[in-house]
């Protein structure tokens, strides 16, 4: 009497070291973003909120870091253990857009407090991805569903 | 100007609050917590005599291990479920009696709240009774699956 009953779909996966990669460079741009001066920090936060906003658009694989992923960081890797679902991470990528709109909003309006707040929290959500693979938008999702 | 900026203090923080946070969760993930009385949300209903019967509640009627039902919930956003649904699908193949059901966490909100899931996946182990005898938040090692079935009882 065994039996594995699944509600929820497989689909084809992706390498699950893509996304991990991403959020390695992530962890840079946000860095970078919270030290440098102005003007270059508004640069900096601009280019990540496009970052985000292709990778929350268009999907995970069609970012410049699952470009750079695939010619030069996957050829020096063996094959992955297994494959992920790519929805997770496309979903973090929206969590970490919503942060830096908050931030680059928060510079518009000369609040940078706020600006570099919203900056150190999604830096919190890429150092979990980057490191411990661990998705912290994807757990706030059933949080949110729960309690709205 | 300050020897050392808000930008770089809220850098360092963000660093060493993640690592914290991050080393917390490797080390308490996958680990079954007995549950001798499950935990009632709201104070207004009768407490819930089984587990199993929330889940029959909301799924219908589906099969009960006689040994054990790992019990998992996931959502589409949810990277390790996969590695757990591989998990508990292998143990339910190897041992007798251990049936594995999934549940769509965000389809069935309503058994969420009522057995007060928080995140996905989490994994309750309900006995042959129906009784919730242990949960797991995050992906569990098969040893750690393994060690939360219950032993057989043979006196009933």
């Amino acid at each position: 009497m065994s039996e594995t009953t699944s509600t929820t779909a497989t689909q084809t996966g992706i390498d699950p070291r893509g996304p991990q990669f991403t959020a390695a460079v992530t962890v840079v741009v946000l860095i970078l973003a919270l030290l440098l001066p102005q003007p270059w920090a508004l640069v900096v936060t601009v280019i990540q909120t496009v970052l985000f906003a292709i990778g929350a658009g268009l999907g995970v694989q069609r970012t410049p870091h699952a470009w750079l992923f695939k010619k030069f960081v996957r050829p020096r890797l063996g094959a992955p253990d297994e494959l992920e679902d790519p929805a997770p991470p496309r979903f973090a990528q929206g969590v970490g857009l919503a942060f830096l709109l908050v931030a680059l909003v928060g510079y518009l309006v000369s609040a940078t407090l706020v600006a570099q707040i919203a900056l150190g929290l999604a830096l919190v959500a890429a150092v979990l991805n980057a490191v411990f693979r661990f998705c912290l938008g994807c757990e706030i999702y059933l949080l949110i569903r729960r309690f709205a | 100007m300050p020897l050392v900026s808000t930008g770089a203090w809220i850098a360092v923080i963000a660093v060493v609050a993640a690592l914290g946070f991050g080393l917390f969760r490797l080390f308490t993930d996958g680990r079954f917590r007995g549950t001798k009385e499950l935990h009632v949300t709201q104070e207004v209903h009768a407490p819930e005599p089984h587990a199993w019967d929330a889940v029959t509640d909301a799924l219908g009627e589906t099969e009960l291990g006689a040994r054990a039902t790992l019990v998992q919930f996931s959502s589409a956003f949810c990277a390790p479920c996969r590695a757990t649904r591989r998990i508990l699908g292998e143990v339910a193949e190897i041992v007798p009696g251990v049936v594995h059901l999934e549940v769509d966490a965000e389809h069935h909100l309503d058994l969420v709240r009522r057995l007060d899931i928080l995140r996905t996946p989490t994994t309750l182990v309900i006995d042959g009774a129906g009784n919730e005898i242990a949960r797991a938040a995050g992906a569990p090692r098969k040893e750690q699956v393994l060690s939360a079935i219950p032993a057989l009882n043979l006196e009933s």
